[in-house]
């Protein structure tokens, strides 16, 4: 064991550098220097004065940084246990404001005994949608476990059969809600930002028209105050009284909002293709239809796949917008959780936690249209 | 344009998704009809309205609600909470969203008149007031001349600051800081001398971030007036009339030392307000077209207004406010309940 530990930096140094080593230098002999870990410094850290001095300064920032916010995250910090003034007396992160509120911050005003109902509704949900990410699923499957898994969500969110107790959809809150307005805000603004940009690219004056009005009033207005007038505006249109779901005009007003954008991505997909896949379809005699849905869509959508995921992830952070208006989505909860005036002090605990959990999510979209980008582009690989 | 959008939106989803129908003006038939009571607070304000770790509604704000209901109903739980931030709050009382408002919300002339708000008792006197630190020795507020303030921007607070300091020839220089807890953290820091709120807010962020909550002081003098009280729409005299006197037979109930703990051992008594408030002389409820035991059902499920402030926001609560303003009138305070006859 020992003999193989004394051996490790020079092995970890020849790989390191094994890997590190662009392939053309592979060309040059052998460089001595590279067998060691002075050398490897010496070659790819102090090679010249300005990177000698961004060596420094990089090292003095971590030096820097590191150790306080380790001790802040780690060593300083209090895990458990429900007592406010001991997270306070140990200086560190209060993690235990975490353990105490994680509830209310990822269920929000769902009631207490009941939280079991979202929680299986989110693994459905998450299970539904990572179905929809396996190319396993890409054909007819992918309705039925859509088919099986919405009703069923909503079964067990709104409960009112089955002995479980109603839960008016006022009191949903918390990650399921941010992951619902997301979800249905994207899986239902892709086909209507499909068709958008197909009637903005139309021979018919009048569909281009209201395409075109439609994007670029939407596309000229924040969506704050799409949210705003959905909330605020909207209903002093409608008769005295009559209401219309408050959860609903925020998931249409996020729906509207985020096919305006994509419709001028999948656009710039329909005009980067060369004119003559569409003189190809239409010299193959096939209906305009037929050639959108065979021929032009399915290259489209590939060359603007970084653009719609980016879409994705916007309009997934977007929805935490809707706390203007009143809805307990996660990033409310974890807010509202502050109001606690025992646990008020500990917000940036609170706002890490959030954090955290949006990254999640947004690193899985991310990471998932590269993989996208690979498989589809696979068949214009030599 | 925005506007476009939105009938285009209403044309094609309004048809489909309405709910709740209601018959303009007559919110009390409405509320009955409906069996619960929608009733607006805050998204979350410790002590006056805030979810709790469980996600009940509890605070001041949140008993005025119940408490209609309770008259209402015979149960504080037929309550439906809305949720609303400031910018919203009035025009959900106005498109009919919610039958009531209870959130912390200052009565004034123009709510009053131009908004279309009828307000009912005062729940809570609040005023603007400075905490500053022990050992900076300041007694009162005209001694702040020259002192940096920690103040929120863009809200009343602010204005109030100057105008009272210009009033008095004074300066100051002051620290805006956008959030709440910063703000707080700001001056716990020592970033400026004093700091700025409604005197509700000082106490409870000095309970809560101060690390030793003894070194600072609430200055006596309050520099603005703020009274919060429940609002109705108006149009339906007998809906304001009803959220008016079940707030009046709160106070009543303290002013006669009934509780929620004690309230039957008064049955029987001779005391005619006490009789009629539980409804042992009939008439009260007919008028009001609710059921006799009205007040005994407030009293016994919400408790009297003393329960209720101990409870949320004094002595019982994080909070721990002191009576203050809001002790009864014959205790120094403003709370004043009109004769229940």
């Amino acid at each position: 064991m020992t003999s193989n530990t004394n051996l490790d930096p020079k092995t970890a140094s020849e790989i390191a550098s094994h890997v590190e080593e662009p392939s053309q230098t592979e060309l040059r002999a052998p460089r001595r220097s590279a067998l060691n870990v002075l050398g490897w410094a010496r070659e790819n850290l102090f090679s010249s004065a300005p990177n000698t001095l961004l060596t420094v300064l990089a090292v003095s920032l971590l030096v820097w940084a590191v150790p306080p916010l380790l001790g802040w995250v780690l060593l300083k910090a209090t895990f458990l246990g429900a007592d406010p003034q001991a997270c306070r007396e140990a200086g560190g992160a209060c993690w235990s404001f975490i353990e105490v509120k994680h509830r209310f911050i990822l269920f929000g005003l769902y009631p207490h005994d009941e939280h079991w109902r979202p929680l299986l509704a989110m693994g459905l949900f998450l299970s539904a949608i990572a179905a929809s990410c396996d190319p396993r699923f890409w054909n007819l499957r992918i309705l039925a476990v859509w088919g099986a898994a919405l009703p069923f969500c909503g079964l067990l969110m709104w409960g009112g059969l089955l002995g479980l107790t109603f839960v008016g959809n006022d009191k949903w809150g918390g990650l399921p809600l941010t992951l619902i307005l997301a979800t249905l805000g994207i899986v239902l603004a892709f086909p209507l930002s499909v068709l958008l940009a197909l009637g903005r690219r139309s021979d018919m004056p009048a569909i281009r028209a209201i395409c075109v009005g439609y994007i670029e009033t939407v596309r000229g207005v924040p969506l704050v105050s799409v949210l705003f007038m959905a909330s605020i505006m909207f209903p002093l249109f409608l008769p005295e009284g009559m209401t219309i779901d408050k959860l609903l005009r925020a998931q249409l007003g996020i729906m509207l909002f985020t096919a305006a954008y994509l419709a001028e991505a999948v656009r710039g997909g329909l005009q980067a293709l060369p004119k003559g896949q569409y003189e190809a379809a239409d010299a193959l005699g096939l209906s305009y239809w037929q050639k959108m849905g065979l021929i032009i869509l399915p290259q489209a959508l590939r060359l603007v796949i970084p653009p719609i995921v980016n879409q994705f992830i916007s309009c997934f952070k977007d929805t935490s917008l809707v706390i203007i208006i009143g809805l307990y989505d996660l990033l409310t909860t974890a807010k509202t959780a502050l109001s606690d005036p025992l646990w008020r002090p500990f917000y940036i605990e609170s706002y890490v936690f959030a954090a955290f959990i949006y990254f999640l999510f947004c690193f899985f979209m991310s990471r998932y249209s590269q993989y996208l980008e690979k498989r589809l582009n696979a068949g214009l690989k030599r | 344009m925005k506007r476009l959008a939105l009938l285009a939106t209403l044309a094609l989803f309004g048809g489909t998704v309405l709910s709740s129908q209601v018959q303009a003006g007559a919110t009390f038939d409405a509320v009955k009809a409906r069996g619960s009571l929608n009733c607006g607070v805050h998204t979350g304000l410790a002590g006056f309205g805030a979810p709790d770790d469980k996600g009940n509604w509890a605070g001041l704000d949140v008993d005025v609600c119940r408490a209609v209901a309770a008259a209402l109903f015979g149960d504080a739980k037929k309550v439906k909470y809305v949720p609303l931030t400031t910018q919203q709050r009035f025009t959900a009382l106005q498109s009919g969203e919610i039958d009531m408002l209870s959130r912390n919300t200052t009565l004034t002339s123009q709510r009053d008149t131009e908004l279309g708000l009828n307000f009912g008792p005062t729940n809570f006197y609040d005023g603007q007031g400075f905490l500053v630190p022990k050992k900076l020795n300041v007694k009162n507020a005209k001694e702040l001349n020259g002192a940096t303030i920690c103040v929120l921007p863009g809200t009343t607070t602010e204005l109030n600051l100057t105008d009272y300091f210009r009033a008095n020839k004074m300066d100051f220089k002051p620290v805006v800081i956008e959030k709440q807890d910063e703000l707080a953290a700001a001056f716990f820091a020592g970033r400026c001398d004093a700091i700025t709120s409604d005197a509700s807010q000082l106490a409870s962020i000095r309970s809560a971030q101060a690390s030793n909550p003894d070194d600072y002081v609430i200055l006596p003098e309050l520099i603005s007036k703020e009274p919060f009280a429940t609002g109705v729409r108006h149009g339906d005299d007998q809906w304001f009339d009803l959220v008016k006197w079940v707030v009046y037979a709160t106070f009543e109930a303290e002013e006669k030392g009934i509780t929620s703990a004690n309230i039957d051992s008064f049955k029987g008594k001779t005391d005619p307000t006490v009789k009629r408030l539980l409804g042992e002389t009939p008439g009260l409820g007919k008028a009001l077209g609710v059921s006799e035991s009205w007040a005994y059902d407030v009293i016994k499920q919400v408790g009297n207004y003393g329960e209720s402030f101990e409870r949320n926001v004094g002595s019982g609560s994080k909070l721990k406010l002191p009576r203050g303003l809001n002790a009864q009138w014959n205790k120094g305070g403003l709370i004043y309940a009109l004769p229940i006859r």
